[in-house]
């Protein structure tokens, strides 16, 4: 998922820088001081989802989770979520320095768009449509991910073209994994803690 | 699957990853911070071989001053490898041009072998000198550095509480997973093992969040008002001088070296 220094044409990198400016700017404005911890907590449950490796046929895939932080965060996704890049990319050296904007917006965009397209789904009444919607919204941020990610090496030039769609193929298993593991994760929130992911506890017995 | 396969190489260690003092790390963390800034500018929109392999080796010299342990750096530039590896072997064979070589019926050409290997130079230029310059710093200075080079306030303590959860979660997840191989759960290709992995996930979610809950609390009755005072007064030395009389004009001749 993540793009390393030096591939991506200069066009790319500012138009990714911009927006994750943009982006960063509303979450940091949707967010108040108190909602920092849970912001931190996603940011950071982000970045330890990146070494937790799920089998995978012959060969194991780890999760990437933008779909939940999403769902969890909405715009405040941003922020959480260019943290964590950063963090990986000054500690670890995943990724690099100056594409930090264009990975942040290819994780986070979808992030937020799937809280718009899911968000009303997981609060469904029913379980079941909920999962669904879970895994809908799983699946789906990694989808439009991997598009985003193919697109931004294809716009840097046509050489790339073959990369873009290995990348997609690739991730093709990685959909379905945090498909299943999205859609658990929401049916659980859903019956532990329903506000985390903005649900109205409806089961009124006053 | 392999206990081994199940974890990535790297993990966070949080601030229990040492390293030897070195010249490095006399340095001021803002400086530190704003030349490897300044070096990734100039590496990555230059064109130019000379440029891109002197700046290659910078970051190597870098890493040496600041004496990385070298297993550890080696496994994170290889980490780094694998997110390209496919991106520079298809790039030979999809750029068209004069032909270098021939794999297969398959021809490579010259000038997509040069784009690969600049890409290569560049990525592991700003890498090295990352992990170098900034990736010494605990955590912590990296967030005060950038407090006081006027990144906006909720962003640095986004940053140092995500490095404060980073250990919570991590430990916390230790703990779940060491549990449910306790119960003989092993991780297969199937439903059940995302179902359990995603409860797993939902679980450490609002284990951590109630936790960061009463941690706020904590900071709010010791009188938290939305601001961490920072405390570490941050001045140039005699050291980031030398260093910076140094470093400038490096730069200033690796920009200069595109236009011969």
């Amino acid at each position: 998922m993540h793009i390393v220094d030096g591939a991506l044409a200069v066009p790319v990198l500012a138009v990714g820088a911009a927006l994750t400016v943009a982006g960063v700017a509303l979450g940091l404005k949707r967010m108040d001081y108190d909602h920092l911890p849970q912001v931190g907590v996603l940011s950071a449950a982000f970045f330890i989802a990146s070494y937790i490796h799920l089998p995978i046929g012959f060969s194991s895939v780890h999760l990437i989770l933008n779909g939940l932080i999403g769902l969890a965060l909405g715009w405040a996704a941003f922020p959480a979520l260019l943290v964590a890049l950063f963090l990986q990319a000054v500690f670890f050296g995943f990724g690099g320095f100056l594409v930090l904007g264009v990975n942040a917006v290819n994780i986070a965009l979808p992030a937020v768009m799937v809280y718009y397209l899911c968000g009303h789904g997981i609060s469904a009444s029913s379980p079941r449509v909920a999962a669904i919607w879970g895994a809908i919204g799983g699946a789906g941020s990694i989808v439009l991910t991997t598009i985003m990610v193919a697109f931004s090496l294809m716009l840097s030039g046509e050489a790339f073209l073959l990369a873009a769609k290995a990348t997609f193929v690739a991730h093709i298993p990685v959909m379905i994994v945090e498909g299943g593991v999205t859609a658990a994760a929401v049916l659980l929130l859903r019956k532990v803690k329903p506000e985390f992911l903005h649900i109205k506890d409806e089961t009124d017995y006053a | 699957m392999p206990q081994f396969l199940e974890h990535s190489g790297t993990s966070w260690k949080g601030q229990k990853v040492k390293h030897d003092r070195s010249l490095i790390d006399k340095l001021d963390p803002r400086l530190r911070v704003v030349l490897v800034t300044a070096f990734a500018f100039v590496t990555v929109l230059s064109e130019n071989f000379w440029v891109l392999s002197i700046a290659a080796l910078t970051g190597l010299v870098l890493a040496l001053l600041a004496q990385l342990n070298v297993k550890r750096t080696l496994r994170r530039v290889i980490a780094m490898d694998m997110f390209m590896i496919f991106l520079i072997i298809l790039l030979p064979f999809t750029t068209p041009g004069e032909a270098l070589f021939t794999v297969a019926g398959l021809s490579a050409s010259k000038a997509g072998f040069l784009h690969a290997l600049m890409i290569l130079l560049k990525a592991h230029a700003v890498v090295l000198s990352l992990l170098a310059l900034v990736g010494t710093l605990s955590a912590t200075t990296l967030g005060h550095a950038m407090a006081h080079l006027r990144v906006p306030d909720k962003l640095v303590h986004l940053l140092l509480f995500t490095v404060r959860y980073l250990d919570v979660i991590g430990q916390e997840y230790k703990r779940m997973r060491r549990a449910m191989q306790a119960r003989a759960f092993v991780l297969r290709t199937d439903m059940h093992t995302w179902r359990s992995i995603g409860y797993l996930i939902g679980m450490l979610l609002v284990h951590s969040l109630e936790r960061s809950e009463r941690i706020m609390d904590a900071m709010k009755c010791r009188g938290y008002k939305g601001q961490f005072y920072l405390f570490d007064e941050m001045a140039l030395g005699a050291h980031d001088y030398r260093f910076m009389a140094l470093f400038i004009p490096f730069l200033c001749v690796l920009v200069g070296l595109n236009f011969l």
